[in-house]
């Protein structure tokens, strides 16, 4: 690797490497045997945080690179994308082997009958195209605006992951709701900058005109 | 399947507790600390039975540790950590309605009301896990014919401690308090029924509902209500926290029943605390050769 192309890539590596020391963490748990009494919950809780948590700063990316300017904040969108997809995968996984160990038949009825499950792999599914088509080639393949329509689904997998927690509380909302909240404002950021641009149009074109 | 899991790390392989109690005796006669102690006093003169023969036991820091208990926080590490300064003396507890001589018992007459014996439970969670736990305590039906129940006694309406101020977290849990359950008088009259003080022959951590609560080994654990202050004998059948919070996903019996799921997660199998891999949940969490007569004729997922 030249030294160009790591000067290029370092700063998301270092990125990467902050937002997987979690996972270490809970590996590290793992085997000392230091995550409390009931290790797997434990688990399943800290990576559907952690994936929910990325969604949302993914998200983020966009609003602060306008609104607070921060542009440079663009190299690192790809990376949390992709993190938070790792997280849900891993927080997938954890269900799969450690919680259900592998009764897919039992996974099947909990998907259909369990409305908090299905919005979580709803979640889930909606993040799996976003994942495969990270790449230049894809960006390239789809054209510039049919990937960013393709890209809308992280709406669906942040609002579903929402939805997913808000659903599986006993009866303290606050969790769910603060980051219910915080998906809100920024949603309401992007609504508020296209409401700002929707005039500027028309000033234009009499400008030209 | 589910063999001997290769991953089952010794939960236990901490200090055994009377070496860190006597630890911390040596460490208390060194340092001018005031007497916690009553949160980890033994409790002496207890008969052992055969209840729970063959089970192991759930650690003790994990018993200790890993509590339901809203009125300190929603979270499982919270009532160890914010039920510390509970005030558990003085305590009564006031037993009346349908009874003939309804009465107030001061905590310490409790403790004197029956012989104490330390039963080995298993303790099914409604979110699907469980755990097996030396209690210490005498079946609830000596304290309640102490008050003489009269012939309108049909049930049992149970009611917590409530003070806002030493519980600040309950504001946010989402669910009315004071914590009340309920039982059908010969439910509360069973002899597995136990009104609990005392649990790995201590008297009873405050996180565990000090200082005194009520076990119910074949129902959910939230049956089990914790910091009783008051008993009631009533006709009908009285509310109960969980079934006013969310009627359809907690009924006034909660029997643990592998068939009937909670509508959000399956009851078919349960985590067993110490364990990684899940086993099967038994009917009535296994005590049904004891209580299945309760309910013999009735259709356990309408009276769920
Ligand atoms: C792939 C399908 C998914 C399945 C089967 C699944 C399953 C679960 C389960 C079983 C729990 C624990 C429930 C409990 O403790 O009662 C849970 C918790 C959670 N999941 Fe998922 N999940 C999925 C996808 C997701 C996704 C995509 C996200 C994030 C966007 C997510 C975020 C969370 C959160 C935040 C929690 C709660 C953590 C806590 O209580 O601290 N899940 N999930």
């Amino acid at each position: 690797m030249g030294m160009a192309v790591l000067r290029k890539t370092l700063p998301q590596m270092l990125v990467s490497s902050a937002f997987l020391a979690p996972l270490f963490l809970l590996l590290y748990g793992f085997f000392r045997d230091s995550l409390g009494p009931n290790p797997v919950e434990k688990i399943t809780h800290e990576t559907g945080q952690w994936t929910l948590r990325l969604l949302l700063a993914t998200l983020a990316v966009t609003p602060l690179r306008r609104c607070a300017g921060m542009p440079w904040l663009i190299r690192f969108r790809r990376t949390l994308g992709l993190l938070a997809f790792f997280y849900g995968l891993l927080h997938l996984l954890t269900y799969v082997w450690l919680d259900q160990f592998f009764d897919w038949k039992a996974m099947g009825r909990d998907i259909l009958k369990r409305r908090f499950i299905t919005a979580g792999m709803m979640s889930f599914l909606a993040m799996v195209p976003l994942a495969l088509t990270s790449t230049r080639g894809w960006i390239v393949r789809l054209g510039g605006k049919g990937w960013q329509r393709l890209h809308r689904l992280v709406y669906l997998a942040a609002a579903a992951g929402v939805v997913h927690f808000w659903w599986l509380v006993k009866s303290d909302i606050r969790e769910p709701a603060l980051y219910g909240a915080v998906l809100a404002l920024l949603m309401l950021a992007r609504l508020k900058k296209k409401g700002r641009q929707a005039p500027r149009a028309p000033v234009s074109t009499s400008g030209s005109g | 399947m589910r063999g001997r899991n290769p991953f089952s790390l010794p939960w236990s392989m901490v200090t055994p507790k009377h070496v860190y109690l006597s630890r911390r005796r040596v460490l208390a006669s060194l340092l001018p600390i005031p007497a916690v102690a009553a949160a980890t006093q033994r409790l002496e003169g207890i008969r052992k039975t055969g209840y729970g023969q063959g089970e192991k036991l759930t650690p003790y820091e994990a018993v200790t540790g890993y509590n339901n208990f809203y009125e300190f926080g929603t979270g499982k590490e919270d009532p160890a950590r914010n039920a510390k300064n509970l005030r558990t003396r003085p305590w009564t507890v006031r037993v009346e309605g349908e009874v003939l001589k309804p009465r107030t018992f001061d905590i310490d007459e409790v403790l004197k009301l029956a012989p104490l014996e330390e039963r080995i439970y298993r303790h099914r969670c409604v979110e699907g896990w469980s755990m097996v736990v030396p209690w210490i305590g005498f079946p609830l039906a000596e304290l309640l014919k102490k008050a003489e129940p009269n012939s309108n006694a049909r049930f049992v309406a149970f009611e917590s401690f409530y003070d806002p101020r030493q519980m600040p977290q309950a504001a946010w849990a989402g669910i009315p308090f004071p914590y009340m359950e309920g039982l059908r008088l010969d439910e509360a009259m069973h002899p597995l029924t136990l009104l609990v003080v005392g649990l790995y022959g201590e008297i009873l951590p405050n996180q565990n509902g000090a200082p005194l609560r009520l076990i119910v080994p074949w129902k959910y654990g939230f049956k089990g209500i914790k910091s009783i202050v008051r008993i009631r004998l009533v006709k009908n059948q009285p509310p109960t926290t969980w079934n006013l919070a969310n009627p359809r996903e907690y009924g006034f019996y909660s029997n643990v029943n592998p068939q009937v799921d909670h509508p959000r997660w399956s009851q078919a199998k349960e985590r067993r605390i110490g364990e990684l891999f899940k086993r099967d949940t038994l009917l009535f969490n296994g005590y049904g050769n004891e209580v299945a007569h309760l309910y013999e004729g009735m259709d356990l997922r309408k009276y769920y």
